[in-house]
């Protein structure tokens, strides 16, 4: 079981450790026999989401109300360190999904919670979350795409890049700026990407996460209703990054997972590869390589429940959360090369795993706030805004 | 003893705990058992089969007919025997207590038939065997028992007319049988894949009962767990570890296929 492994402050109830072995089985028995196969040819295995789905993970965010189990972002983030273990792309999949769920759950009106909230939480809808551009990434009060107010709705125009999700999603929680320029400008809507106007304009390769979709959406003209609006005019940003915010733990905890999948593999190879007579985990070089891995590992693991934990007890819990996700993903980049590493040639062969937890491991230093960004939050939560 | 056709089913589905099938295990040289506390317990995989033989019957009945689960094993082994109520069976039992411990086969059994006829029953279900005895021997000897038909091996069963029917699978090929309820049936791992605990299932499964019974609420006449346990593990052996493999160098590919194949006729494995 689970919790073993698990030995720290907090103590896991016995649900949470369900939660965690449900998805741990989950992953193994549907995801580990294919992975091999859709990291080489770049699938996204959507039907693996109806499936997830059915066991309910798809609605760990979502109120019961509407179909969904509110497990908590302490289950949350177990389920997705499970789901990472075993392939990174997924569990950004589900993570990003789960953050609008989040999203909707908690500044939805009534009726967009009852459009959709039951659509995400229980009836296999895949959501996803636009707000970079190309000309707009950290700097996310830059972006240009427009919702122009039209009669009884918005006309949406502008290019949204690297959409998480974006190829499949029945519902895109997408910001275009609808007053003056600056963060106030900005309004967040919750757009079926069927609609007339929205196009998947690029499918991105990448170094790795393969059975994530990572799409570039182009809006021309499209027409949506006035109800699409998330919350008021002018709250899109804050309502983006307050998204982003909870976002974290769930990429932090996809970062533990690779990391956790690294231990595991660097621990096997070290036992059975034998190098000058002895195993390599018997020399010091590789031994302390594992040990730094396995210190790293809890450390991040104790930050991610810690963050997961505040959210859970209503308290603030943002500046621990860029705390979880900076050293997290630090930790999994990091340790992925080290695992590399100890498999010497083989670890830079397809034959091992280690190679896809090197080119996972990256991406989580990367979205939902780069590392730089990470670091300007929990900084001017001490320093404030020197400067500005 | 005759079973209506229009009643509702108590099924009952016998369990064990055991340990991680994933994890090292070690022996006690002592006492020549399984240090049980050395390795994390699970469901006993091929169990698995067997909840959900249970689980699909109850759903195609459909009568208010209901999954019951019986385990004997420490209390402790509460969460894990709470897995099987998130699959989706109604209630558990375990059958707990220190005089149990140390039981072989027979007294297992033998305990388990208490607990189940205390339970009352129609349908016994059991896996095929356990991942850490795999002695294969508790389904016939539950059946025994419990005094009534064991149809054992089965990869389907139905059940209708207050009858069972299963598909049983032997070395060569198929039986079909049939007896009366009440009775036993051993379900084997080519039968429906166990489902997932789902995230409904275990909040759901927090609410649902585990009663524990003990020696003193069973009727048992004979000593069992250690003290009356009959058969002794006198010796312990490794087994001898494998022969080199033989290694085959041939010009082409071809070649050295022919080589493969002579070497496999020539042993009649081919
Ligand atoms: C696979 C993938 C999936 C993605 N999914 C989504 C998605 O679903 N939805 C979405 O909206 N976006 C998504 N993104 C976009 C992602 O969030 C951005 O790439 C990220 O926020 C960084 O923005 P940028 O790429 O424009 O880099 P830039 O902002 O241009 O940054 C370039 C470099 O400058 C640094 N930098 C920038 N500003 C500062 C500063 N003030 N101080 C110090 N350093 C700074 C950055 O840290 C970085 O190192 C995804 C990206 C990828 C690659």
């Amino acid at each position: 079981m689970i919790a073993q492994q698990r030995v720290s402050l907090f103590e896991l109830t016995a649900e949470q450790r369900a939660i965690g072995e449900l998805a741990r089985d989950f992953a193994r028995d549907e995801i580990a026999p294919h992975i091999e196969r859709w990291d080489r040819e770049h699938t996204f295995p959507r039907e693996l989401y109806t499936k997830l789905n059915a066991v309910g993970l798809m609605g760990m965010l979502v109120p019961e109300a509407y179909g969904g189990v509110q497990t908590g972002y302490l289950s949350y983030a177990l389920a997705i360190e499970e789901v990472a273990k075993v392939d990174a792309g997924t569990a950004v999949t589900l993570s990003v999904h789960s953050m609008i769920c989040g999203a909707i759950a908690a500044l939805g009106s009534a009726a967009q919670k009852d459009a959709w909230l039951a659509k995400v939480g229980s009836e296999d809808c895949i959501a996803g979350f636009a707000l970079t551009e190309p000309d707009a990434g950290s700097d996310a009060a830059a972006i240009r795409g427009r919702a122009a107010r039209d009669g009884d709705g918005y006309v949406l125009n502008g290019r949204k890049q690297w959409c998480t999700n974006g190829g499949y999603a029945g519902v895109v929680m997408a910001m275009f700026r609808t007053g003056g320029a600056g963060s106030k400008g900005i309004s967040a809507f919750l757009v079926d990407p069927a609609t007339p106007g929205v196009a998947v304009e690029k499918v991105t390769r990448k170094l790795g996460i393969h059975t994530s979709d990572t799409v570039d959406l182009a809006f021309a003209d499209a027409r949506i209703p006035a109800q699409a609006l998330l919350g008021h005019e002018g709250a899109g940003l804050s309502a983006a990054l307050g998204a982003l915010t909870a976002g974290r733990i769930g990429i932090a905890a996809q970062a533990v997972g690779i990391l956790a999948a690294c231990l595991d593999a660097s621990v096997k190879f070290a036992k059975e590869r034998s190098a000058f007579g002895r195993p390599i985990g018997a020399f010091e070089g590789i031994a302390f390589k594992i040990a730094r891995m396995a210190t790293d590992l809890e450390a991040a693991r104790l930050l991610v429940y810690r963050a997961a934990a505040l959210a859970d007890a209503g308290r603030a819990f943002a500046v621990d959360a860029s705390k979880a996700k900076l050293f997290a993903s630090t930790a999994a980049r990091v340790h992925a090369s080290e695992a590399v590493q100890i498999h010497g040639g083989y670890g830079y062969t397809t034959e091992f795993p280690v190679e896809r937890y090197y080119r996972d491991a990256k991406i989580t230093e990367i979205y939902e706030g780069t590392s730089e960004i990470q670091q300007l939050i929990i900084a001017r939560s001490l320093l404030g805004r020197l400067g500005d | 003893m005759v079973i209506p056709e229009d009643r509702q089913l108590n099924i009952v589905v016998a369990v064990k705990l055991v340990p991680d099938t994933n994890a090292d295990k070690r022996i006690d040289p002592q006492t020549r058992r399984l240090v049980r506390s050395a390795a994390e317990t699970v469901l006993n995989p091929f169990d698995e089969y067997a909840i959900e033989a249970g689980l699909q019957l109850k759903e195609q009945l459909a009568d208010g007919s209901s999954v019951t689960i019986v385990t004997m094993a420490p209390e402790s082994g509460k969460e894990v025997v709470r897995k099987a109520l998130a699959m989706g069976a109604d209630r558990a039992v375990m059958l707990s207590d220190p005089a149990f411990a140390g039981s072989d086969v027979w007294a297992t059994a033998y305990v388990l038939a208490a607990g189940i006829r205390r339970i009352g029953f129609d349908l016994v279900l059991t896996g095929t065997q356990s991942t850490d005895a795999i002695t294969g021997e508790l389904p016939g000897a539950l059946a025994e028992y419990l005094g009534v038909p064991g149809l054992t091996y089965a990869r389907e069963i139905h059940v209708a007319a207050g009858r069972v029917r299963v598909k049983r699978e032997t070395d060569t090929g198929y039986q079909t049988l049939s007896a009366p309820l009440p009775a036993l049936a051993s379900i084997t791992k080519s039968a429906a894949e166990p489902r997932f605990a789902s995230l409904k299932g275990i909040m759901a499964a927090k609410k649902k009962e585990i009663a524990v019974l003990r020696l003193a609420d069973l009727e048992i006449a004979q000593a069992v767990g250690g003290d009356g346990a009959k058969l002794e593990v006198t010796e312990l052996t490794a087994s001898p570890a494998r022969a080199a493999g033989k290694t085959v160098t041939a010009a082409d590919g071809n070649a050295g296929a022919r080589t493969i194949v002579a070497f496999l006729k020539e042993r009649n494995l081919l």
